[in-house]
């Protein structure tokens, strides 16, 4: 298989998706598959190449450094936070362990 | 990359005898008017959650929109490194999950940044020491996050997005400092090269400038490098300096005893000196660097470089060179009065005033930098008090020859709260020097009157009476005398003088 | 009389122009329209009938003036729920409306509702939304097509007179086929992106539906254009009606190229039919038909499902119960709360591709993966360049079958990637492309097929548009209301 599930567990984590064990071995499946597919893109004689990641030559200009009243108030920033205290965006603690 | 021999500096103790090498990756949060992606003020100290918009918060159909003052401020730093820049580079993703991450990615730059190279003097004038740069790209800051202080403490950890979407510049140098001492000088320098060029206040305990420092110690003359150690949370440049201390001491001390250092990161507590290692992540970071879409390579134009030249302001060595052949001054001012931008911008300006450039020298460097210190004053402050033109006026006083020594010092201390005109100060307090010389007469005759054996001494030739009787008149008149014309006038007197 | 709700949106803001009053009765009829309909076919999900009932009132000019549409639920609304068909987003009421939605609201337009759609913009088929499938108007047993599935349904069976979708991979333009429709995926660049929720954000446009090519033409005219919220759009993105031919006429003397070496195998017969029907009628209407060589599409869907899954990852990595939308109550420590409420917030195709996407870039696996695909990128943009050198526009099917069944396709996710074998590669090139509806099957479902042109071609591909549209002609052939 082009990916196993010990390796779509590891993908998991890393993009902090709880998935369950059967979960796994089914994505691991259905991944694998994909992933197949895709490998035919090395028969395309690719390496000389320059990869392509911005389809347009022409850009609008940056921006001009001023500063613009901020367009939403803190109350209507929280109304949407599942957890807040009014001023705050609140998230279950972190604690850094530390080990002298 | 090593330093020269010259500098290289070991750990004190002469049976371990290690190399510190040492790399110092710099944040410097740009003094812009806005944010680096958005419009939002880029303002310390607002109410939390108050400078916000969809792009800075990270609302979904959010996109950034690149700030060019902050394109300028790094092109300025790379002109003033003397570093490359590179006239197309690209803003790339960094990826990874935490609260104060409104994306849970950075928008920072990774392979293709726009400076690279360069160097930062952290010698003396005469007497370089250039410290190679690695590379300098932009980035935008994360929000705060306030951590429960303890164990069982509040039961959240509490986000304020003001500071997210801030910009910023990483610079990180090569690992080339070769003690805690050049590490300060190094950050020392950054910080008055990063305040003269006007891209930041600089200010470490604001958090305007961060440091990271990597630390790792080899053998000398050993070519490859040692395992190496982060040390975070320095929030000061002393905290840097002692932190990189305890750091090289506890590295040597494993190393002595013949063991290995660990990669880990450290904490360092600059109150009880003390390094703790943070807890070593069960997850790496895999930053799955990519190019970002949203935001086109960054081109830099000519225009855009002409100008960036053009806003450059004089460099402190430049303007120590000038202060010392353009105004005289000599070497030791021209470098003290550099050190600090804003203290050599209100130099220049009480010299456009109309004081001598020595004087204000003596001024500036003497009674104001005592006063500013007992008071905790700014530059700022002290030029709400001594604006340049009041400076220069007390300056001109010694000049015009009518208050000197430790009376001008009264009249600066007087100044300090009566808002009156130096001069007018002087004479309500009886402090102006008499230099008068018909005023003056008839008290050297008195004093010679007085005083006659010393004066037929002199006469005849004994050259000591005339520094008693010099100082006889000086009591006389409470020390008001203006010294030269008293001399002259008492030579005058004793039948010798012009 | 033609009911409101047949007419075009040009017909319509022509009437509120002359009488404003018209401009309620219009509404309403829409309105009744979906009472009639979406039971059966479930188009929309919020609806903002107080907030449209007020702009009809308010509707004086305006190009758009008092013309009912609805808006695929990736689109930021303000005040109106935003869910991108998702779990995650339930609830989320955006505080700003996208660009596009803001310059069609200056026009006159009126929001009626948000359309169903694939979770995300992640699928063919709209059956991956968390809110109950589509369905298909012309026959409720199949897929409208996705993602913008309930845009097209929308349009189609006169609930709205046009509606935004968006496109990735062909999510305009595969709907739009599936429902007789116009579909336009404009140039990369040309719509403002701003408020579009990110999906693969160097592919993404938003798109078009309507059912003529003078109304698309219309409502893209009011969309084009640069936009200072988004440094993607092209400065020269404007586009102007002013001289654009739409007669039967428009098209003499363009020429279209038929890449018949790609259609050779694996199509549909009923598609390939529907292609020389299309050919033949764009011959009568005096536009050359000439033979081009592409290059076969499949590694096209290889780099698209690499750049956008990649992409993607990093998008959808906000959405974390940390500000905004669904937060697991059950999290005791921040990682749980990440991975419980992402890994309950999302469907299975959000989760495969977020996976997909974040193996593509991880460390080691990049270059064999996302960086190919770049350079695949660049490869599909050269060779459809080079099919495009000396015609027009290409003209090909947009998909290479008729709308297949609910559930025929949902338990095989290649062979649903597959579906947008042809019409992928204008996605990666960042080239316009324009479905104009064709012939239905023997069984009565719509067949459309599809016109490719060179970056900022939207003109020439309406000219072409117009001529096929002329060419074929005849009444609609409107979807009949279930008894």
């Amino acid at each position: 298989m082009a990916i196993d599930k010990d390796t779509v567990r590891h993908v998991a984590l890393l993009a902090r998706l709880e998935l369950s064990e059967e979960e796994l071995e089914r994505y691991a499946r259905e991944l694998s598959a994909v992933l197949d597919y895709v490998t035919q893109l090395r028969d395309l004689g690719l390496a000389e190449e320059e990869p392509l990641a911005y389809v347009n030559d022409a850009f609008p200009p940056a921006r001009e450094d001023r500063a613009r009243p901020s367009p939403i108030s803190r109350a209507e920033a929280l109304s949407q936070a599942p957890a807040s205290d009014g001023t705050y965006f609140l998230v279950p603690p972190v604690v850094e362990y530390l080990e002298p | 990359m090593s330093a020269p021999a010259a500098s290289r500096s070991q750990v004190g103790n002469p049976v371990s005898a290690w190399e510190p090498v040492i790399g110092l990756e710099v944040h410097i949060q740009l003094r812009t008017e806005s944010k680096m992606f958005c419009s939002c003020a880029n303002r310390f100290g607002a109410e939390p959650n108050t400078l916000l918009c969809p792009v800075c918060l990270g609302l979904p159909g959010s996109l950034p929109v690149l700030n060019e003052r902050a394109v300028g401020s790094v092109l300025r730093l790379a002109l003033a490194l003397g570093a490359e820049v590179h006239r197309r580079s690209i803003f790339a993703r960094k990826n990874y999950f935490y609260p104060d991450m409104p994306k849970n990615y950075q928008i920072s730059q990774y392979d293709e940044p726009v400076v690279t190279g360069g160097t930062l003097d952290i010698g003396e004038r005469g007497a370089p020491r250039l410290v190679p740069i690695h590379r300098c790209h932009l980035e935008e800051d994360t929000g705060k996050s306030f951590h429960p202080e303890k164990q069982g403490d509040r039961r959240e950890t509490r986000l304020d997005f003001n500071r997210a979407g801030v910009p910023l510049i990483e610079m990180v140098s090569e690992p080339a400092l070769a003690s805690s001492d050049e590490a300060y000088r190094y950050l020392t320098r950054l910080r008055q090269l990063v305040r003269v060029l006007g891209i930041t206040d600089g200010d470490m305990e604001k958090g305007s400038l961060r440091c990271d420092a990597n630390v790792s110690l080899r053998r000398p003359g050993a070519k490859e490098l040692g395992t190496k150690t982060e040390i975070k949370n320095l929030n000061s440049i002393r905290a840097v300096e002692r932190g990189i201390e305890a750091e090289i001491r506890r590295q040597a001390a494993i190393l002595d005893a013949g063991g290995r250092v660990e990669q880990c990161t450290l904490l360092y507590d600059v109150d009880h000196d003390a390094l703790a290692v943070m807890r070593s992540k069960e997850f790496a970071h895999d930053y799955r660097y990519f190019p970002e879409p949203d935001l086109p390579p960054l081109l830099v134009s000519d225009a855009a470089l002409e100008t960036a030249r053009r806003e450059l302001p004089e460099l402190p060595a430049a303007r120590a060179e000038r202060f010392e052949t353009a105004l005289g001054l000599p070497a030791y001012d021209a470098d003290v009065l550099t050190a600090d931008y804003e203290v050599a911008g209100y130099f220049e300006r009480v010299v456009a005033a109309g004081a001598e450039p020595k004087a204000a020298s003596n001024w500036i460097m003497g009674e104001v930098a005592r006063v500013s210190k007992e008071r905790g004053w700014s530059v700022a402050d002290v030029e709400k008090t001594f604006p340049p033109a009041r400076l220069a006026a007390l300056a001109d006083l010694g000049k015009r020859g009518l208050v000197s020594g430790n009376l001008a010092k009264e009249v600066f201390a007087a100044m300090l709260d009566d808002a009156g005109e130096p001069e007018a100060i002087a004479r309500a307090r009886g402090l102006v020097q008499e230099s008068d010389p018909e005023a003056l007469r008839p008290l050297v005759r008195q004093v010679l009157a007085e005083n006659a054996g010393p004066a037929e001494e002199f006469r005849a030739g004994k050259e000591k009476a005339f520094g008693f009787l010099l100082g006889q008149l000086m009591r006389a008149t409470g020390g008001k005398a203006n010294p030269q014309i008293a001399r002259d006038l008492l030579r005058q007197e004793l039948g010798q003088g012009p | 009389m033609t009911p409101h709700w047949k007419k075009s949106a040009g017909a319509i803001a022509r009437e509120v122009a002359a009488q404003p009053g018209t401009a309620s009765a219009v509404l309403e009829a829409h309105l009744e329209r979906i009472s009639a309909w979406d039971p059966s076919v479930h188009a929309l999900l919020a609806r903002d009938e107080q907030g449209a009932r007020a702009k009809a009132k308010a509707a004086r000019g305006g190009p758009l003036a008092g013309v009912p549409f609805v808006a695929k639920d990736n689109l930021c609304t303000r005040g109106v729920p935003t869910t991108c068909g998702s779990k995650i987003l339930e609830p989320y009421v955006p505080p700003y409306d996208a660009t596009v939605i803001a310059r069609l609201a200056a026009a006159g337009a009126v929001l009626v509702a948000k359309a169903n759609c694939d979770e995300f913009a992640m699928g063919s088929s709209t059956e991956n939304s968390a809110f109950g499938t589509s369905r298909n108007p012309y026959d409720l047993t199949r897929v409208p097509g996705g993602s913008s599935g309930g845009s097209a349904v929308a349009t189609a069976t006169g609930m709205a007179a046009f509606a935004l979708g968006s496109e990735t991979g062909g999510s305009v333009r595969q709907p739009a086929s599936f429902t007789n429709l116009v579909g336009l995926k404009p140039t990369y660049g040309r719509l403002s992106r701003y408020g579009l929720v990110a999906f693969g954000s160097s592919l993404d446009q938003i798109g078009i539906f309507a059912r003529t090519v003078a109304d698309c033409a219309l409502v893209f005219a009011v969309a084009a254009g640069p936009d200072e919220n988004d440094m993607t759009t092209r400065p020269d993105g404007a586009f102007s009606l002013d001289g654009l031919d739409l007669s039967p006429g428009a098209g003499k003397g363009l020429t279209v190229g038929v890449p018949r070496n790609i259609l050779k195998e694996g199509l549909d017969p009923e598609v390939a039919a529907a292609q020389v029907a299309a050919e033949e009628a764009l011959g009568r209407a005096g536009v050359r038909v000439k033979e081009v060589h592409l290059v076969p599409p499949a590694a096209c869907v290889a780099t698209y499902y690499l750049i956008a899954t990649a992409e993607a990852s990093s998008n959808l990595a906000r959405f974390d119960g940390v500000r905004y939308g669904y937060r697991a109550s059950d999290a005791t420590d921040l990682l749980a709360l990440y991975t419980k409420t992402r890994g309950r917030g999302f469907g299975p195709e959000v989760t495969r591709r977020i996976l997909l996407g974040t193996f593509a870039l991880s460390a080691g696996y990049y270059d064999a993966y996302y960086r190919l695909a770049l350079q695949a990128r660049r490869r599909i943009r050269e060779d459809l360049a080079a099919a495009l050198d000396g015609v027009d526009a290409l003209l090909l099917p947009t998909s290479p079958t008729p709308p297949f069944a609910i559930g025929e396709k949902a338990q095989d996710p290649l062979a649903m990637y597959l579906s947008d074998i042809f019409t992928i590669g204008a996605n990666l090139a960042g080239v316009p492309a324009l479905n104009v509806p064709c012939s239905f099957t023997g069984s009565g479902l719509p067949i459309g097929v599809q016109l490719v042109g060179a970056a900022a071609a939207e003109g020439t591909l309406f000219r072409l548009g117009a001529a096929l549209e002329g060419a074929i002609g005849g009444e609609r052939r409107w979807p009949e209301l279930p008894s």
